[in-house]
């Protein structure tokens, strides 16, 4: 009896060590669009995986200021494709490690009910004193916003009317707040948050910019850290594209 | 409401508001004192020189700490010979940053304090052959108590608010360097706005509390004057 329960302990004991031993940590840099998703995916990944995720939320120009002078990153979810291929080609991250890990959706939105049609008319009124994008030489989805009202003809019109924010996150704050009828945002942040005045939204057709990829790259520091390298293999695997969906991210 | 990594975010930005005040406490009363009394033609561009960081968006004066403390800048090349590795993203680069951020809040008011004194007590002292460190010592900071309270308030405060400094020399690593406003920034970012206010709320009542006390200490002081 006694030796039953001693070895039933031993057993329990050898599961955990076992489990503490391929447990790491990595500590990931993510885009600031993507943090809200990123969070969800780095608990799944600890339930999966035994690995914990840290994630660090900033904006992807910053990020690369950061790695360049030795920051302790393993991984970097960029918002853009050029920075990983430049950090990849400055022999900061390792070869053939990148991937395009998600893409977003940029939606016009604004918190009030009645603004926003369903092809982005608004667009071709005078209905609005104001509209929010990203800063477009900072971050993609303003690039992406000022390309589509390129397309549509209406950026001669609207140019005066823009205000910006440093990130696709104060593009949103700026109308959420209601400080600004209607804005660019992605599609992510309608998704993620519960407290979303419901409003009006039009998805922007994918063909009227170029594609909101993503890409990661696995950083130098991330090379031989176990975690790292199972959380660039656990982006491709089914729950984690699952949560991607569901967030607004294809 | 508040999380673990909030709590951890709290005490970190505590340690080091608490340590970059007794440093500035340190460096700061020497170089107020000198800047309070001097008639060298360096006094202008040394007190143009320490406001600077009051001018500097903090953001950019993160860059270049970044830069100078990285593996190929000056500062880091310097650290690593000591021995003491690269400090960007450890506490000890948010440490020197945050000394450097505010400075002039240390600096301004033991300057004021000093000069205030005058240099009649000063003089008297030396009357009575006291040695200029023990004037120093026995008459100035006795003296210039009321200013060594605003500089180190001011300083731990300001040190408590500051941010875009912060994030870019600390990285935002949770545990490590990611203080209150850092981690505030990334509620907001991940739009996780319920925790933003919560924090917002304490360290707002907390500053208030903070500079409430500082304002009835200098009330009754100015009382006491009369």
């Amino acid at each position: 009896m006694k030796i039953c329960r001693f070895s039933a302990l031993l057993g329990i004991f050898l599961a955990f060590s076992a489990h503490g031993a391929f447990a790491a940590e990595v500590t990931v840099a993510v885009a600031a669009n993507f943090a809200s998703t990123m969070q969800t995916i780095a608990k799944a990944f600890a339930q999966d995986s035994g690995h914990q995720a840290r994630v660090v939320i900033g904006s992807t120009g910053k990020f690369y200021a950061q790695i360049k002078n030795g920051a302790p990153f393993q991984m970097l979810l960029a918002a853009d494709q050029e920075t990983p291929l430049r950090l990849e080609k400055e022999g900061l991250g390792v070869a053939g490690s990148r991937f395009t890990y998600a893409t977003g959706r940029l939606a016009l939105w604004s918190a009030q009910s009645d603004l926003v049609d369903g092809k982005g008319q608004v667009l071709r009124s005078t209905r609005f004193k104001r509209l929010a994008l990203a800063d477009p030489r900072l971050a993609p989805y303003g690039a992406a916003a000022v390309e589509a009202m390129e397309k549509l003809g209406v950026w001669g019109q609207i140019k005066d009317r823009v205000v910006q924010g440093e990130s696709v996150g104060q593009a949103f704050q700026f109308v959420a707040s209601g400080n600004v009828e209607l804005g660019f945002v992605a599609l992510a942040q309608l998704k993620s948050q519960d407290a979303v005045p419901a409003g009006s939204i039009w998805l922007v057709p994918e063909e009227l910019h170029g594609p909101l990829h993503q890409d990661a790259l696995l950083l130098r520091g991330g090379e031989t850290n176990s975690a790292a390298i199972a959380l660039m293999r656990y982006l491709k695997e089914p729950r984690a594209r699952a949560i991607m969906r569901e967030h607004g991210y294809s | 409401m508040i999380t673990s990594e909030d709590w951890s975010a709290i005490a970190l930005t505590l340690r080091l508001a608490a340590l970059s005040t007794l440093i500035l406490l340190a460096l700061a009363t020497p170089l107020a004192w000198w800047l309070a009394r001097t008639r060298s033609v360096w006094r202008t561009p040394v007190a143009a020189l320490t406001s600077l960081p009051l001018v500097l968006p903090p953001t950019v004066l993160g860059f270049y700490l970044l830069v100078m403390l990285g593996p190929s800048g000056p500062g880091g090349q310097i650290t690593q010979m000591l021995g003491l590795g690269l400090l960007p993203f450890t506490f000890g680069g948010l440490l020197i940053g945050s000394v450097i951020y505010s400075l002039p809040f240390a600096i301004q008011p033991l300057q004021h304090a000093f000069h205030s004194i005058g240099s009649r007590p000063i003089e008297l002292a030396a009357t009575l052959r006291a040695s200029p460190l023990d004037a120093f010592i026995n008459v100035a900071i006795p003296l210039a108590w009321p200013g060594f309270v605003s500089a180190g308030v001011l300083s731990f405060a300001h040190t408590l608010g500051e941010f875009g400094m912060v994030l870019m020399i600390g990285g935002n690593i949770p545990g490590q360097t990611r203080v209150i406003s850092t981690q505030l920034y990334g509620h907001v970012e991940a739009l996780a706005y319920d925790k933003a206010h919560t924090l917002a709320a304490g360290m707002l009542i907390f500053s208030f509390v903070v500079l409430l006390g500082l304002n009835l200490l200098q009330e009754r002081k100015r009382r006491v004057g009369n």
